[in-house]
């Protein structure tokens, strides 16, 4: 489960309260990452390539359907690669595309 | 104790696919593990983050977290643990003191500063009541359906901000004179170098109008992190791309700012509805600006039972800062409307309830509500598309069984 890590934190409505100049350092705990990429052809190449840089809930919250296959994950990934700088193989594109048009 | 919690909270399983049942379970017991958005694909896992209540999950890394829609009921304000939460890349600044932490004001000015905390917090402060809305704030909903961040209706939320005009640090800091923009940028940042970082730029004018805002409180009490603790960006009217949290850097500038998240993202069609025909490209785009106007029925939620007879909805309505001149409410869907009576006026930038009270007769009905701002805008009754999913603002259709 979560740690909370939060010192000096003033609760929510308590305004009107002065606040002190100084506060405490805080450590933010982000909770363990829990999604999971489904179980696929080139399962690693996703996991390796898409994982750098964000969670899977990313790829399994996009709307599903015929129309979100193929050309949609081939948009996608070409995003990736050319809009966030992603440092895809040329070859594991082809490979990503086609577990992500199988497995979603 | 038992809370009230998102009337489409689901067991897990247990209705999982359909909103239609969610407002018959009433409170629940304990922490539900999923919540289905009434969209296709919509189960989302309900979280538990640091300084959040549980919260609706679109993504971890970085974290997205979305509102459960049963807050908006219970007032105009927003509390800090229920505020949504979007990121857009994954270098979190996980460890800040706000003892050493500062906010640099560099660029084209006569007097770069380096102001801490303390030294904005010595300054006069000004409050304001302003909702902080994604761009894709209900993104899920567009149809045809578009990539990105699948939202529902929860990414929004209605504060009172505290902080320094950003006017005052300019002008302390001396805008020299020919510039054109200022560009915001926090310490979250990119995880590979490749990346884009996230800066945002407003023009010039904007940055100085006196509303735009570097902000250390939020409902009295400092921001939470995840909504940028502890200084973020807060511009009034404003889609929340703008809202630059953990800020630390502004800068002057004398060029027209165009990185990928002015220039290529958050662009909407440059015409009056900002949209077009579903599935084609817009000829020309601008960078997203103000919101347009909305309002939700919020006492009720789509696919409610309720008992036949007298009933009050209510709800809330804003827009990009004009304020909300009318709410009018329908309760055969769409055909005829009754205005509604606003509540307390908060602001023109804030959340304005309202509530009307009705009487249901047994069977299906579609309830509508419909805002119209003090400039003469108001909702469409067909919802108008963008391949972004930006800017929806059709009027909601809620449909309920009286029994």
């Amino acid at each position: 489960m979560n740690r909370f890590a939060l010192v000096g934190l003033l609760v929510a409505g308590s305004a009107a309260i002065a606040l002190p100049v100084s506060a405490k350092p805080l450590n933010y705990d982000l909770p363990e990452e829990t999604a999971t990429l489904k179980p696929g052809p080139n399962l690693d190449v996703v996991q390796g390539n898409c994982g750098a840089c964000h969670s899977s809930d990313y790829i399994q919250t996009q709307p599903r359907g015929p129309k979100f296959k193929k050309d949609f994950w081939q948009a996608e990934v070409t995003k990736m690669i050319k809009v966030y700088g992603a440092p895809i193989k040329e070859e594991d594109v082809p490979k990503i595309v086609d577990y992500l048009s199988v497995t979603y | 104790m038992t809370t009230r919690e998102d009337a489409v909270i689901n067991r897990r399983g247990l209705i999982k696919g359909s909103s239609a049942l969610a407002a018959a379970f009433g409170p629940l017991q304990a922490l539900a593990d999923t919540v289905t958005l009434p969209i296709g694909n919509g189960e989302r896992p309900i979280v538990k983050y640091p300084q959040k209540r549980p919260m609706i999950g679109l993504t971890s890394r970085p974290p997205q977290l979305e509102t459960p829609f049963s807050v908006f009921n219970e007032g105009a304000i927003t509390p800090n643990d229920a505020f949504f939460v979007r990121y857009h890349l994954a270098g979190l600044p996980l460890d800040i003191d706000p003892d050493t932490f500062t906010v640099e004001i560099k660029g084209k000015v006569n007097k770069p500063l380096k102001l801490k905390l303390a030294d904005l917090k010595r300054m006069p402060s000004v409050d304001i009541v302003a909702v902080n809305q994604c761009s894709g704030n209900s993104r899920g909903f567009f149809e045809p359906r578009v990539p990105g961040g699948q939202s529902g209706n929860g990414a929004m939320g209605n504060a009172r901000w505290r902080g320094v005009p950003l006017k005052a640090v300019l002008d302390q800091a001396g805008v020299q004179a020919g510039v054109k923009q200022v560009t915001f940028n926090g310490m979250d940042g990119p995880v590979l170098e490749t990346t884009p970082d996230f800066v945002k730029a407003l023009d010039i004018d904007h940055a100085r109008d006196g509303e735009v805002m570097l902000a250390y409180q939020m409902n009295g009490a400092d921001l939470p992190f995840l909504n940028g603790f502890p200084l973020r960006l807060v511009v009034p009217g404003y889609y929340g791309t703008y809202w630059v949290k953990h800020l630390n850097e502004v800068t002057v500038i004398d060029t027209v700012f165009d990185n990928f998240w002015m220039k290529s993202a958050y662009r909407i069609p440059d015409n009056d509805c900002h949209c077009v025909e579903p599935g084609t490209a817009p000829k020309a785009t601008v960078p997203i600006n103000r919101f347009d106007v909305r309002s939700f029925i919020t006492s009720v939620a789509d696919g409610a039972k309720v008992k036949a007879g007298e009933l009050t909805l209510k709800g809330i309505a804003f827009d990009g800062g004009s304020g909300i001149k009318e709410v009018a409410v329908s309760t055969d869907d769409g055909k005829s409307w009754t205005p509604a009576k606003l509540g307390q006026d908060l602001g023109r930038y804030s959340f304005r309830e309202w509530q009307l009270p009705v009487k249901l007769a047994a069977g299906a009905h579609v309830l509508k509500a419909r805002a119209t701002s003090n400039k003469g805008e108001t909702q469409p009754a067909t919802a108008s598309w963008n391949p972004a999913g930006y800017m929806r603002n059709v009027i909601e259709a809620v449909h309920v069984t009286a029994g």
